[in-house]
């Protein structure tokens, strides 16, 4: 079981050069849970993601892992605590499934130190996890987007961190990968207690496979807490500004955003939507 | 069989380049025959005997053993020469996550260039100890000016901006030597030689100037090796790793810049070494920085000596400089290179 740790956000503004995009966040990372960040284009969900990971340094506020600053901790240090996958890794040319997951085994190797037993026993570790053991040798330019996607996160793995940050990993994906990505995620969760923490733009999948939903509007934290509280009509409204029904989903019973828009709605459901509304 | 050969392959390392055995075990095959070519050959060909008298008999004296005697110290200085270029290149590549980065390419051996024929010409240097540090200055700055410009706009620092940039500060740079040079017919002389790059100038004293800028480089080069390897994955996903990306950028391209400033100031501008050994090994054995720096580094001294001794044989009875044998054979190679389509990123 992976270790416990705080990660806070205190009062965190952030952004880039002048323009500030995330205004003012408090929030604690749940333990042991998959938590999403969820929000509209461009309402700070990745300029948030990379002030927690410290890829940006925080215009005020800090975040913190276990009390201490993020960015006065040993980047090494705090690699090995928590790991990243960004939302658009390059993939260098001609380079394999296992070259690539081994890459994730740098913050655990000194500068003299080499390859270590127990770094071959985290890549085939994470190679088997993701499902990409077979792979080993094949170069990552011909694989397909959800293998690529697969091996991308056994690297992330490999680094063998308690929190694991994505920032948006389904994207460009098929549905079929994309549930299939998201099924692993959820099964590292439960067998190992990795904390994972991403970014997702699509509402129904965060609503079935999140513990715990940040919702953010603006660069603000406008609801947080569990999908079922938090995915409402109202919320979806204010956040995407979409008129929707939330019902329950018939497979895992968590919310499921249904959108109106303006055409394709039967007759009761326009009269019925203009009341709830009011 | 197939479940041990899985077992046995989850002890080792598991991503050694399939290849490497046989790829160095070829690449040092060839150095050897480039040692032995380059003391053999030139516009005089010593036979085996005349060879054999000058490496292993120094009391026989005959005018074979003495030219092989004399081949030594250029056959040294032409691999350690090629070795310092190839690592540059290497380092730059990495770097810049750029596939044509080259110390020619982008300007910085004309930097080199301008800051000693500009030592030339007002301060009457004349000895490689002075060369050297004006050469070292001369490269760093253009270094950064050309990254600094490359970087600039939209996208980062991408390969065509940098190429463009490191182009037109070479052009720009070329013509303010040439314009420092032509007034002055001394340095025209000392200098013209000194410009298109040879080894033939190696000595003992410029191998011992040398040598210290190449372990220092080539050292950095080492360490920094498997944090070029996460940087390769992109700023995000290395700073993700634990990786000092700024840091990291400063230190590999110091180490370039020392190699191929240090290279550049004892043979004069040689281009496209460190761009064609780079390529090569990359191509070999895949992306892996850790086996693409020292092999490339072999990689490197081979082909600056071997196109020594081509320049050598073509130039008969006097000699091609190796900076125009380089260029010739490394010009069409990069525009091969520019018109592959995966050349966009590394």
């Amino acid at each position: 079981m992976k270790t416990t740790h705080l990660l806070e956000a205190e009062q965190i503004k952030s952004g880039y050069e002048n323009k500030t995009v995330v205004h003012g966040v408090d929030l604690i990372i749940p333990s042991h849970k998959i938590s999403v960040i969820m929000g509209a284009n461009a309402c700070g969900k990745s300029t948030l993601l990379k002030t927690l990971t410290r890829l940006l340094k925080p215009l005020y506020g800090k975040a913190t892992l276990d009390g201490t600053p993020i960015d006065q901790l040993q980047p090494k240090q705090l690699a090995r605590i928590l790991g990243l996958l960004p939302q658009s890794p390059i993939v260098p040319e001609g380079i394999t499934v296992a070259d690539l997951v081994g890459r994730g085994r740098f913050p655990h190797q000194s500068l003299l130190g080499g390859w270590t037993k127990e770094d071959t026993k985290a890549v085939a570790e994470a190679m088997d996890i993701m499902n990409v053991t077979e792979l080993a040798n094949r170069p990552i330019d011909e694989l397909s987007g959800g293998q690529r996607q697969r091996v991308w996160i056994a690297m992330a793995l490999a680094q063998q961190t308690d929190i694991l940050f994505l920032d948006e990993p389904t994207t460009f994906l098929d549905i079929t990968y994309q549930v299939e990505i998201l099924d692993l995620l959820t099964d590292l969760n439960q067998q190992y207690g990795t904390t994972i923490v991403m970014v997702l733009h699509d509402i129904n999948l965060s609503a079935r496979y999140a513990d715990y939903i940040f919702a953010l509007k603006q660069g603000k934290l406008i609801a947080e807490g569990d999908p079922s509280d938090v995915i409402t009509s109202g919320i979806v409204k204010e956040i995407f500004g979409l008129d929707c029904t939330v019902i329950k989903d018939p497979i895992s019973d968590a919310p499921l955003v249904i959108p109106k828009g303006r055409h394709h709605v039967k007759n009761e459901m326009r009269i019925r939507s203009s009341i709830s509304s009011e | 069989m197939s479940n041990v050969t899985i077992l046995k392959n989850k002890q080792n390392k598991p991503y050694v380049p399939s290849n490497l055995t046989i790829v160095l075990i070829f690449s040092l095959l060839m150095l050897g025959l480039c040692v032995i070519g380059s003391l053999a050959l030139g516009s005089r060909v010593v036979t085996m005997d005349g060879l054999i008298d000058g490496l292993f008999h120094q009391q026989v004296q005959s005018y074979e053993a003495d030219v092989v005697r004399k081949r030594i110290s250029r056959t040294v200085f032409s691999l350690l020469c090629g070795a310092a270029l190839g690592v540059a290149g290497a380092l730059m590549q990495a770097v810049t996550r750029n596939p044509i980065a080259d110390p020619s390419i982008l300007g910085v051996n004309m930097g080199a260039s301008l800051f000693v024929v500009c030592g030339m010409a007002f301060w009457h240097i004349t000895t490689a100890g002075q060369y050297i540090w004006l050469a070292l200055a001369g490269a760093a700055v253009t270094a950064v000016f050309v990254f600094g410009i490359g970087s600039m706009g939209r996208g980062g620092a991408t390969p065509i901006k940098l190429v463009l940039a490191g182009a037109a500060t070479s052009a720009a740079l070329s013509s303010l030597v040439t314009a420092i040079m032509i007034p002055r017919s001394t340095v025209m002389d000392q200098f013209r030689f000194w410009q298109v790059g040879s080894v033939g100038s190696g000595t003992w004293s410029s191998i011992s100037l040398f040598l210290p800028f190449l372990i220092i480089g080539i050292l950095i080069a080492v360490l920094s090796a498997p944090a070029l390897n996460a940087l390769a994955l992109g700023d995000e996903a290395a700073n993700g790793l634990g990786v000092r990306t700024g840091t990291l950028r400063f230190a590999a391209a110091m180490a370039g810049v020392l190699l191929c400033g240090a290279a550049t100031a004892l043979a004069g501008p040689i281009g496209f070494v460190g761009l064609l050994s780079t390529h090569v090994i990359r191509l070999l054995l895949g992306p892996d920085v850790r086996y693409i720096i020292p092999l490339s580094a072999i990689a490197g001294a081979i082909i600056l000596t071997v196109s020594d001794i081509t320049g050598r044989l073509i130039g008969s009875p006097g000699e091609l400089e190796v900076g125009v044998v380089t260029a010739f054979i490394g010009a069409p190679i990069l525009i091969i290179l520019a018109m592959k389509s995966k050349v966009r990123s590394l």
